[in-house]
């Protein structure tokens, strides 16, 4: 019986070593914010008493998951937290124009669908000043930030027009909200790549917005309803053959781990098959089966920064390894720290402060490093450290794609 | 210096009975040999009776507890969390024992309504799948550390006089009376002696030693009972085993824990100052407690502890369980021609108010006064309905949740921080207690705040709680002795059960203490 006696219950592992606390980057800038222990399992201890425990500064938690790497324990802080508030949170749901608020960040889909064909009008009026004050002052989004631009051209319609029947072997690609309706350029760079090492790409049958955003502005719902429907469609894909390779590192955390932890939904036939291109591409040159050339002539000097849900799906080491077999690249892998934007948590006004100086750190890094780009595998740092440091932002696909010998 | 009354023992009779005596006006004082609670009433499951577990076996008892059940409910509201409790039956069971258990219920007055078992599963997911019969029955948690302190407050609120750390060595017998007691304090090289009316046996267990000085047999049977505590809430109802009482079939959520219990073996007298549970008592009461709930297999026990039962021997004899856990209450005038001497004892957490009352009137009738019991009526401090709330500042819902109106006493301005995480208990909650029960250590702040009873038992604050305490008495060079006492205090309960987690736990304490 004793030996049977182990703790299933995940919150029962924390033995109260305070690293988590040490890691999280929330922590430091934010007194307000309980931290991770406090938060996760110290707080899941009272809310199993009685939900009025719940603390509402848990709507600071970025979910970066750097106190789940931390444990020793291996327990699920982030996941915990993630959960407590889409139980106990909906007695703190803001109402009125600041759900309004939440509402609009979280429907990427629908927001962008309704935006891409009006793009240079939304874009335009999106950054004038009469607009942003009434988005500050009325709907609580911090002026400081500039919305990602539009782009008239979705990427599904320029995918429609591309021919991948040359290939015999394919990939299927979850391209994601922001390669649909905002960067179009990254999804065109993501078929150049692996069309370059002999696969063609295929979309998804039916592809939604991940849910994250969903998740973390409190329409779990929701999310899982897209949720089913995107693992519907990569089973399908994956029982063609294709893995579902991806470009964002938050997505793709999001569909591996956070649906069956936090939206509840099992995935672990999906899991093996999907995964960043860069994490594929590597095991494919790894092994022999893919070869690419690179130009002679390409030259950059950039900076790699390790977005939070890479570090937490340690696959950090398939794009830095992959960067490092162009020549011309001249690589400096930052230490990781926290860029402060968190997916829409930066865009709201009364957590700009808190994001600006979670990121500072890693601003002052960047620039010391005299480097002219930064790398990463996550859209929301790259709007985080361009707006923080000035430099261009890419994701390792499109510097693969550039290096490309033509 | 003359009282009225002398009561000995700080447990939850003594301290009931020490609130009734001052509302009725006597001149009282509690002297307590260690910490209120340090005996049994700390060592329990924290369970409000409904009664039901008495139905069967014990009418009467039945009765007291549910009439005791819904006074309690008013008047400690704050100490009371009103769970409500099933009696599951399982397919070794059989449903006969169930229904003469839902008559005599009945019969007692107790609320028993059999529920469908699907029905039992919905409100209670934990419990055994496998179940074909249950019972609800208004059982309901109760914090005994937070109603001993309760009614220790509204006594000295009323006048009475509480002296804490100081043992009584002996009853003072003049001129064939008992006059007082003779009493040495913790820091003292010698005896005091004070002088009252009626001296009040109320130390459980401890009781026959002192009567015994006195000349005064009283056949009392030490009942060990083992009990074990687990790391969170697995269950949101008191759950119990509806059959003949035996081991391990009551689980109670209290506070943030569940406690699981309880054996009852026969102990020789002079073991009850060093209570432990041990391994195959805690092996025993897993192997049953899985019966209730089975996730209990695989949820993280903290600490495992045991306390002894003051059970008295009818003048004729019985054995074992079939000893009734039946009031006590001895007039030695009467019964031993020892006048000045009362003992209150037996009984249970739940009768402690009714067993206060049965002394006080029997003190009335001593001293030939007429005063009406008033303890079934008025509220005890901190129960004014004050329950934590979404809306209070969350380091004080933990706080609020254990004092309820007592908080107001608290100052949050000057203390916000919160020093135990586990149990979030702040340092104004830490000042709180200083100030109102006199404690001298960690272990005894811990059973004003719930300090340290958390999954870390201390490892991780038992530092700062420290540093805080030795600085609220006055004297920092105490924090290190305060660390080592207290974490051996805690090896105590953890030895039992380190394995697992706990055995992880214990490891990192070891590394971080460097014991």
């Amino acid at each position: 019986m004793q030996e049977n006696n182990i703790s299933e219950a995940n919150l029962e592992r924390c033995l109260k070593c305070n690293l988590c606390t040490l890691v999280c980057p929330m922590m430091e800038v934010n007194p307000e914010y309980p931290g991770p222990k406090k938060a996760g399992p110290d707080g899941e201890r009272y809310r199993l008493k009685d939900p009025a425990y719940y603390d509402y500064a848990l709507k600071y938690c970025l979910n970066c998951k750097r106190c789940e790497v931390a444990c020793p324990s291996g327990v699920e802080i982030g996941d915990m937290i993630q959960l407590a508030r889409i139980k106990y949170g909906s007695q703190a749901k803001r109402k009125g124009l600041l759900g309004l608020r939440d509402w609009t960040l979280a429907s990427t889909d629908l927001v962008g669908s309704l935006s891409s064909p009006f793009a240079p009008v939304v874009n335009g009026v999106l950054g004038t000043k009469p607009v942003k004050a009434v988005l500050d002052g009325v709907l609580g989004v911090d002026s400081h930030r500039t919305f990602p631009a539009y782009s008239g051209q979705k990427f599904t319609s320029w995918f429609r027009r591309q021919d991948q029947s040359a290939f015999d072997k394919f990939v299927t690609y979850f391209h994601g909200c922001y390669v649909n309706y905002n960067y179009p350029q990254l999804g065109k760079d993501f078929v150049k790549v692996v069309n370059a090492a002999g696969y063609g790409v295929h979309l998804l049958e039916k592809e939604k917005c991940c849910g994250v955003a969903l998740m973390s502005n409190g329409f779990a719902g929701k999310a899982r309803k897209q949720g089913e429907l995107n693992l519907a469609s990569m089973r399908k894909a994956i029982a063609a053959g294709e893995p579902v390779l991806t470009s964002s590192s938050t997505c793709t955390f999001t569909m591996r781990d956070e649906y069956p932890h936090v939206l509840g939904l099992p995935n672990d036939d999906v899991r093996p098959s999907l995964m960043l291109l860069t994490k594929w591409l590597y095991g494919k040159i790894a092994s022999g089966e893919v070869k690419l050339r690179f130009r002679k002539d390409f030259s950059m000097k950039a900076a790699y920064h390790t977005a939070c849900h890479m570090q937490k799906l340690g696959w950090e080491y398939y794009s830095i390894e992959l960067l490092r077999m162009i020549p011309g690249m001249e690589l400096t892998v930052l230490d990781q720290n926290c860029c402060g934007i968190a997916g829409t948590f930066g865009f709201k006004k009364e957590n700009y402060v808190h994001s600006q100086n979670i990121g500072s750190k890693l601003f002052a890094s960047i620039l010391d490093a005299g480097v002219n780009t930064v790398l990463t595998d996550c859209e929301t740092c790259k709007w985080q450290i361009e707006a923080g440091t000035g430099l261009p932002v890419l994701n390792p696909v499109s510097v693969l794609a550039e290096a490309l010998e033509d | 210096m003359e009282y009225d009354v002398i009561i000995v023992g700080g447990g939850i009779t003594g301290a009931a009975t020490a609130r009734d005596c001052a509302m009725r006006g006597f001149k009282t004082l509690l002297v307590e040999r260690g910490d209120l609670c340090d005996g049994a009433s700390g060592r329990n499951h924290g369970l409000l009776h409904s009664g039901g577990r008495y139905a069967v076996t014990d009418r009467e008892g039945a009765e007291e507890c549910i009439r005791e059940n819904r006074i309690l409910r008013r008047i400690a509201s704050n100490c009371v969390e009103p769970t409500e409790g099933l009696f599951i039956s399982l397919p070794e069971d059989g449903l006969d024992y169930q229904a003469n258990f839902i008559a005599k219920c009945r019969e007692a007055g107790i609320d028993a309504k059999a529920i469908d078992p699907k029905e039992a599963l919905r409100l209670e997911p934990a419990i055994n799948p496998s179940i074909i019969g249950a019972v609800k029955v208004p059982d309901a948690s109760v914090d005994p550390f937070r109603l001993t302190d309760a009614n220790v407050l509204d006594a000295q609120r009323h006048g009475a006089d509480v002296l804490k750390f100081h043992k009584v060595v002996s009853l003072i017998v003049e001129e064939g009376r008992v006059k007082g007691v003779e009493v040495l304090g913790h820091n003292d090289v010698s005896t005091k002696k004070i002088y009252a009316r009626e001296v009040v046996l109320a130390a459980g267990i401890w009781t026959a030693a002192l009567a015994e000085a006195a000349g005064v047999h009283i056949g009392m049977m030490p009942s060990k009972g083992a009990l074990i505590i687990f790391g969170h809430r697995v269950a949101r109802m008191v759950i119990n085993r509806c059959r003949k009482p035996a081991n391990a079939d009551i689980l109670v959520p209290g506070d943030v824990v569940s406690v699981l219990g309880t054996t009852s073996d026969k102990v020789p007298l002079e073991t009850c100052d060093d209570m432990h549970a041990t391994p195959e008592e805690v092996e025993l009461l897993l192997r049953e407690g899985v019966q209730l709930v089975p996730s209990l297999a695989t949820t993280r026990i903290i600490r495992a502890y045991a306390g002894v039962r003051p059970l008295v021997v009818a003048d004729n004899s019985g054995d074992g369980r079939s000893v009734s856990r039946g009031i006590v209450l001895l007039d030695h005038e009467e019964r031993d021609g020892l006048p000045g001497l009362i003992t209150i004892t037996g009984g249970k957490l739940t009768t402690a108010r009714l067993m206060a009352e049965m002394t006080a009137d029997l003190l009335c009738r001593k001293f030939g006064v007429n005063r009406r019991c008033e303890t079934a009526e008025k509220p005890l401090p901190g129960s004014d309905g004050r329950k934590a709330r979404f809306e209070d500042p969350v380091e004080q819902r933990a706080a609020i949740g254990r004092h309820g109106g007592e908080v107001s006493k608290m100052d949050f301005s000057q203390g916000r921080e919160v020093l135990c995480e586990c149990e979030q208990v702040t340092r104004a909650e830490i000042r709180y207690a200083v100030q109102h029960f006199g404690v001298r250590n960690i272990s005894d702040l811990r059973r004003h705040t719930r300090i340290g009873m958390g999954t870390c038992q201390g490892s991780f604050c038992i530092r700062k709680v420290a540093v805080a305490l030795a600085g609220e008495l006055g004297d920092p060079s105490l924090a290190d002795t305060f660390v080592k006492e207290y974490l051996q205090e805690r090896w105590k309960g953890m030895t039992p059960v380190l394995w697992g987690d706990t055995l992880r736990e214990g490891e990192y304490m070891h590394k971080v203490h460097s014991l």
